[in-house]
């Protein structure tokens, strides 16, 4: 324990700060979602990996560069989660919960059965974009630029996305929304368009997180359901009171998961679902759960 | 003798009758299936508890008494008493954590302690991780019964298969189920009842880890292989899709349901459309949640209600 080899800890570190942005990214999507519908999109994994997929497809059939699909595939993702919402589960909205998202979890099925089908489930590679080719030598790592760029934009897209719900006006009958809907109703505000909207800026956030996630792992059919499972895990740590939680937790249990790699990497891939039961044994509404 | 009496009987009798028609170890995957799903529709039928975690019950019960069956002596009965032990372990440690979450928490949970499960199974030498366990032997059942005969197996399968639907039937009709039905019902008021809301559930979890588990131990005999698929997540979806299209709430849908998505399963497995499978359960999940929640026996129950009552 005690020759702690700088270079490799600070690898694992940067590694867990950049699963921990996806984590984040998916996470904050699923308590938006939630916020509103009350409901957990088990698409949402399918869709992260749906946003991969266009990516590389718009990439190489179209020529649409990593840029503009950066605000392309977002687009598309939400489109595909509006009529989700709108055609599917708006129909269900009125039966239990569980029942959303027993359709959620279907369509995640269709959705990756579709693509395993059409292109196997081996990976596919996405080239990381000119600009952000290379990296910087630092004191006591090396960092390469792609990198450095998920962290920074996906913390930049978690903290817009916290002021606009927070601080503003759209966020504010969001947050209403969520505390009472009919009072909402009388006053006037076209609810179900909000609740459609959120559910597609929920998505959309996946889309976006698949983007990202195109050049640093492999575009597979199944890159979303395994992601999916340890971010449920985050959202029981965290809870799903708070939007700034769900995005620490996020982040948080990204490094956990870095810096075991480095400690004790048999445990890698269940640290986090062992903190999740510690979690629910000490703090069963999560870390910064309302519910008691 | 009432009428549901009746039914039941006529139906043992069919299954017994089933081997002279239907290959053996088709309909011995069909019984250990069904037992898997009504163990699941315990909790979710009567208790309203979602869980997305039994996989890990089902794959428990097969790596167990797969291993006892491979490196140790014991009689196959034993073994499977053993991983049914182990599953109801594994559910009570389970319980204990998930029932302190609520409705879509307690189903994210489960799946994440499955999970988990899974993991470790992956890395566990005894599992031979994504090889399998493989050529497990069927033994001899008290030591005297050579189950390696597909039709004696289809018979001892029955026999398991009968004891924990009893076990279910037992549960559901005793004092102890009406107040599961109290609490699926309205929880609030089961617990201004005065009873300990918490403690009935978690019992109620690990009964039904435990017949799943037994399902688990019986499968891995019949196919003589334990694998990672039993523990996959992809499995507590498949047993959640058994029961919807049986019907969630009443004790026979499950059977239905696990024979329907069985031989939906053989029959696509051989053919071309074998590549579809997984869109194929997607699209009759979306189909049974959007327009068809009280599946096969619950739309029978209520045609039978409105016209014949």
């Amino acid at each position: 324990m005690f020759d702690i080899n700088l270079f490799a800890l600070f690898g694992q570190l940067l590694v867990g700060l950049i699963n921990g942005s996806f984590y984040a990214l998916l996470s904050l999507g699923l308590a938006i979602i939630f916020g509103l519908l009350k409901i957990i999109n088990f698409a949402q994994g399918a869709l992260y990996m749906l946003g991969a997929f266009i990516a590389f497809l718009a990439l190489k059939y179209m020529g649409i560069n990593y840029w503009a699909a950066l605000i392309i595939v977002p687009v598309c993702v939400g489109l595909v989660g509006i009529l989700m919402e709108r055609f599917l589960i708006r129909p269900i909205a009125n039966e239990d919960h569980l029942y959303s998202l027993l359709l959620t979890f279907g369509l995640a099925l269709i959705i990756q059965g579709a693509f395993t089908h059409m292109f196997g489930s081996s990976g596919l590679s996405y080239a990381i974009p000119e600009e952000l080719k290379g990296g910087n030598r630092l004191p006591f790592m090396y960092l390469p630029n792609y990198r450095a760029w998920i962290i920074i934009a996906s913390v930049a897209v978690c903290f817009g996305t916290w002021y606009m719900i927070e601080k503003t006006k759209l966020g504010a009958y969001l947050r209403a929304g969520t505390e009472n809907p009919q009072l909402m109703q009388a006053f006037g505000i076209n609810v179900p368009l909000i609740v459609t909207l959120t559910f597609g800026f929920g998505v959309a956030l996946a889309g976006f997180a698949g983007v990202m996630a195109a050049p640093v792992y492999s575009v597979s059919p199944d890159m979303g359901s395994n992601i999916l499972i340890v971010v449920f895990a985050i959202v029981v740590i965290g809870g799903m009171g708070s939007i700034g939680g769900a995005i620490l937790t996020g982040l948080g249990m990204g490094v956990v998961e870095g810096l075991t790699k480095y400690f004790y990497p048999e445990a890698s891939t269940t640290v986090i679902f062992l903190v999740m039961v510690i979690v629910l044994l000490l703090k069963p509404a999560g870390l910064f759960g309302k519910e008691a | 003798m009432t009428n549901n009496q009746k039914l039941n009987l006529f139906l043992l009798v069919l299954a017994l009758l089933a081997p002279s028609v239907l290959y053996p170890v088709f309909l011995a995957k069909v019984l250990c299936f069904a037992l898997f799903a009504c163990a699941f529709n315990l909790l979710l039928g009567f208790v309203g508890l979602l869980s997305f975690g039994h996989a890990a019950f089902l794959g428990t019960g097969g790596y167990i008494t797969g291993h006892l069956m491979i490196n140790s002596g014991l009689t196959p009965e034993l073994a499977i008493l053993t991983g049914t032990a182990a599953g109801a372990a594994l559910g009570a440690l389970f319980g204990k954590l998930a029932v302190k979450r609520e409705g879509i928490y307690f189903a994210m949970v489960t799946l994440a302690l499955a999970q988990l499960v899974f993991f470790i199974y992956l890395q566990a030498p005894f599992t031979n991780g994504e090889d399998g366990m493989q050529g497990v032997p069927r033994g001899e059942a008290f030591g005297l019964i050579d189950l390696s005969d597909n039709l004696t197996m289809y018979y001892f399968v029955l026999a398991i298969f009968v004891f924990g639907y009893w076990v279910i039937n037992r549960t559901v009709h005793s004092p102890f189920g009406q107040i599961l039905k109290a609490i699926r019902d309205n929880e609030d008021r089961a617990t201004s009842l005065g009873y300990d809301v918490n403690r009935y559930k978690w019992i109620a979890f690990v009964i039904s880890a435990a017949l799943a588990a037994l399902a688990g131990s019986t499968k891995t005999l019949v196919f003589q292989l334990a694998s990672l698929t039993d523990v996959h997540w992809h499995m507590s979806g498949e047993v959640i899709l058994m029961t919807l299209v049986g019907g969630v709430g009443t004790i026979f849908g499950p059977v239905i349901g696990a024979g329907f998505i069985v031989t939906m399963q053989n029959y696509l497995s051989g053919g071309e459309l074998g590549n579809y499978i997984h869109i194929i359960m997607g699209v009759v999940f979306v189909i049974c949640v959007l327009s068809f929640r009280s599946g096969i026996v619950g739309q029978l129950m209520k045609f039978k209600r409105d016209n014949f009552s």
